[in-house]
């Protein structure tokens, strides 16, 4: 019993035949499920492996001011209610020109900046970091998720597929405001 | 030497197992405090639950992240260690039939640990730490926060050193001779796997308070979330552990289920001490920072040899119980041995109910999860704690409350007050918890997000149309709360009236000398060991 001493020679006893049968068994779908990871990224057609590199916020903050002053069409204006009070706010919304292939998304507590908007079947490197706390990057519907750190850049290569809006969810807590922190990608 | 504590043992009438007094009394302590915590975070739980309910939505924004903060740490920590540190005395005491090292140090450890909940849980409701249970910098709360984390895990670790010290005390004196009983291997590994997961938080958690003191200029975050997860999810792993040796106890107090190999089930522990700490990392599959190569080898469990640890338990346990059964004279058909078990005895019930749940909600939740192409459609949805509220809440927690039946009478020898609510408590709390998870799950496959005030962002700038499929899901995830949560009160009052008011079983006294030492030549034998 297993509150009890074992027999002295429990370690000389044989495994039965079904424990030998059910022991395959989970050793054969271990080494399947082992492979399947590999396999995926050699062989599958999704979710790209994505980078990572050391940026600081500062640097990374000049970046996207960069990109958005020398990539941006117009600005979008948008309300946000604080309680009772409506704000209107402008945020850029940029369209990467020709052979611009670097883009930059910039979370901060509580926003994602600036809006994108991109090219169907175009290839981008879409890199991301944060200016304060850790952010999640949840691209919905899609509902593909990422980590955003501050002092990390973390770059996905992706290239859309469908047109329409797409919305960026935060999905890491980021204190109180954190349920307000939405981003939008336009794609044409 | 003996002689000063022969007379502080009684003998267990159902088990007949030789336990420690003092020793009852620290197990007494540990296991109310853990309901007593447990008690706090499933009120929080509830709160929190109805909130995420889009059509209830009960709390502000503040109460809420607060509670989820609380919720965690009192679920996540307090009432499953406390608990855990209780099996430990057990383990050790009654099992080998031992006395403790020093009676004095339990209590150290009890009050460090107690000192550190009331701590951490004072900063938490009082406003100071509304940094949920991961706390991941540049979010800062009070040091007093995280220096009640500390002590807790310092008296969590002198608790583990307690039990090993148990250990060769046993051998040494001469209470216990040979190999461990199964049970007591178990909480072995649990052991071996909470010293490497103190040690994980001790390095995180040490410098982070620091920090927030002002000493340190600022905390990596990548590197804190590798330390903090080395500690947060090797956790989890003692916990499973814990709640598989449990299982194998059950077995053996409700059925007399004995284990058919004590190789194939102690190997399979061994397993989980070499394959289950470096599949923390599946927490930072989509962290930047981290090769793919690393990334796979480690969230693979090591080529999955916990997984096959997991999955040789699955065989060993219920196989073990048919075995009994059948012995029974429950031979009919197959699985008469199945439907002639003790069903309406509650840890019975609860275990078989957590095996269950645990194992085809969690353990393959798991596994998929921890796949580096479905963890980023995963990531910090609501996928994520669908999964481990049928792991530690479903599989764990209930495993505990299957468990705590039998401590009642056996340990704080109470008769039990409520027993026929006792009948229902793990039905309900079971497929609570399922519902709750199911609609949790699903929910995050759709893309809801985990922690999250308002997923109807009513005060954002955009407004992100969910499907309806998403919000029905929210429901039942509130639904399921509800049910589970009746569950869990029901369990609260009959462990809170039985510990306190229930009958007293007096008990039977009797000297117990070490057995080993009235064997002269065993005596000798221990002396050149």
């Amino acid at each position: 019993m297993s509150v009890f001493i074992p027999e002295r020679n429990w370690w000389a006893q044989p495994l039965g035949k079904d424990e030998k049968l059910w022991l395959k068994v989970c050793v054969l779908t271990a080494i399947i499920l082992f492979l399947m990871m590999p396999l995926y990224n050699l062989m599958g057609h999704q979710n790209p492996s994505h980078e990572g590199y050391k940026v600081t916020p500062e640097k990374f903050n000049q970046l996207t001011e960069d990109f958005v002053a020398k990539n941006k069409v117009r600005d979008e204006v948008v309300k946000q209610r604080f309680g009772t009070t409506e704000v209107e706010m402008k945020i850029p919304v940029v369209h990467p020109g020709p052979g611009v292939k670097d883009i930059y998304l910039r979370a901060r507590a509580w926003e994602f900046y600036p809006i994108l908007e991109l090219e169907e079947g175009r290839e981008y490197r879409v890199h991301m970091s944060s200016m304060d706390y850790q952010h999640g990057f949840s691209l919905q519907p899609q509902n593909i998720n990422f980590q955003i750190l501050s002092g990390y850049d973390l770059v996905v290569t992706m290239t859309p597929r469908e047109t329409g809006e797409f919305y960026v969810i935060c999905n890491e807590y980021c204190a109180l405001g954190h349920h307000t922190m939405i981003g939008k990608i336009i794609v044409k | 030497m003996a002689d000063t504590y022969s007379n502080q043992f009684r003998t267990c009438e159902t088990t007949g197992l030789k336990v420690y007094l003092p020793g009852e009394r620290l197990f007494y302590v540990h296991a109310v405090t853990a309901v007593v915590a447990l008690l706090t975070g499933g009120i929080m739980a509830i709160l929190i639950a109805l909130t995420r309910w889009p059509a209830v939505h009960l709390l502000p924004a503040d109460l809420f992240y607060r509670f989820i903060t609380a919720h965690g740490i009192n679920m996540l920590v307090f009432w499953i260690v406390f608990f855990e540190m209780a099996g430990l005395i057990f383990a050790s005491t009654a099992v080998l039939g031992s006395r403790l090292p020093a009676v004095w140090f339990g209590w150290l450890n009890y009050a460090l640990m107690l000192v550190g909940a009331l701590l951490t849980n004072y900063m938490i409701f009082t406003g100071q730490a509304d940094v949920m249970f991961t706390s991941y910098p540049p979010l800062k709360a009070n040091p007093n926060y995280y220096l009640g984390i500390i002590l807790f895990a310092v008296g969590t670790l002198l608790a583990c050193f307690h039990f090993m010290a148990t250990l060769v005390v046993a051998k040494k004196e001469g209470y216990h001779k040979g190999s461990y009983p199964l049970f007591t291997f178990g909480i072995l590994i649990a052991v071996i796997l909470a010293i490497f997961t103190l040690l994980a938080g001790a390095a995180t958690y040490i410098p982070t308070w620091l920090w927030a003191m002002g000493f340190i200029d600022s905390i990596d975050p990548s590197l804190y979330r590798l330390g903090f997860w080395g500690f947060g999810h090797s956790a989890q792993q003692i916990n499973l552990a814990a709640m598989v040796s449990i299982w194998y106890l059950i077995g053996t107090l409700s059925v007399g289920a004995v284990p058919l190999n004590e190789k194939f089930s102690r190997a399979a522990f061994l397993l989980y001490l070499l394959g289950i700490n470096v599949a923390s990392v599946h927490h930072l599959l989509v962290d930047p920072g981290l090769s793919a190569s690393f990334r796979i080898f480690n969230a693979s469990y090591v080529i999955y040899a916990a997984t096959i640890g997991s999955m040789i338990h699955a065989f060993s346990i219920p196989a073990a119980i048919e075995v009994a059964q059948r012995a029974k004279g429950y031979t009919n058909g197959l699985f008469e041995w199945l439907t002639k078990a003790p069903w309406s005895n509650p840890a019975f019930s609860g275990m078989a109910l957590s095996i269950v749940i645990f194992g085809f909600g969690g353990g393959v939740t798991g596994v998929t999860q921890g796949v580096e192409q479905i963890n980023i459609m995963s990531h910090n949805t609501l996928r994520i704690p669908g999964h481990f509220h049928v792991t530690v809440v479903g599989g764990t927690s209930l495993a505990f409350m299957a468990l705590t039946y039998y401590a009642l009478p056996l340990i704080m020898r109470r008769k039990l007050i409520g027993e026929t609510w006792a009948k229902y408590q793990p039905w309900l709390f079971g497929i609570g918890i399922s519902i709750f998870a199911t609609g949790m799950s699903f929910a995050g496959i759709l893309g809801v997000p985990r922690r999250h005030y308002d997923v109807t962002f009513s005060s954002a700038i955009f407004q992100v149309p969910f499907s309806a499929t998403a919000t029905t899901m929210l429901g039942l995830l509130g639904i399921g709360a509800i049910i589970a949560f009746i569950g869990l009160m029901i369990f609260c009052l009959i462990a809170a009236l039985t510990a306190f008011f229930g009958e007293r079983i007096e008990p039977k006294m009797e000297p117990h000398y070490p057995p080993y030492l009235k064997d002269g030549e065993v005596e000798v034998s221990a002396v050149a060991g």
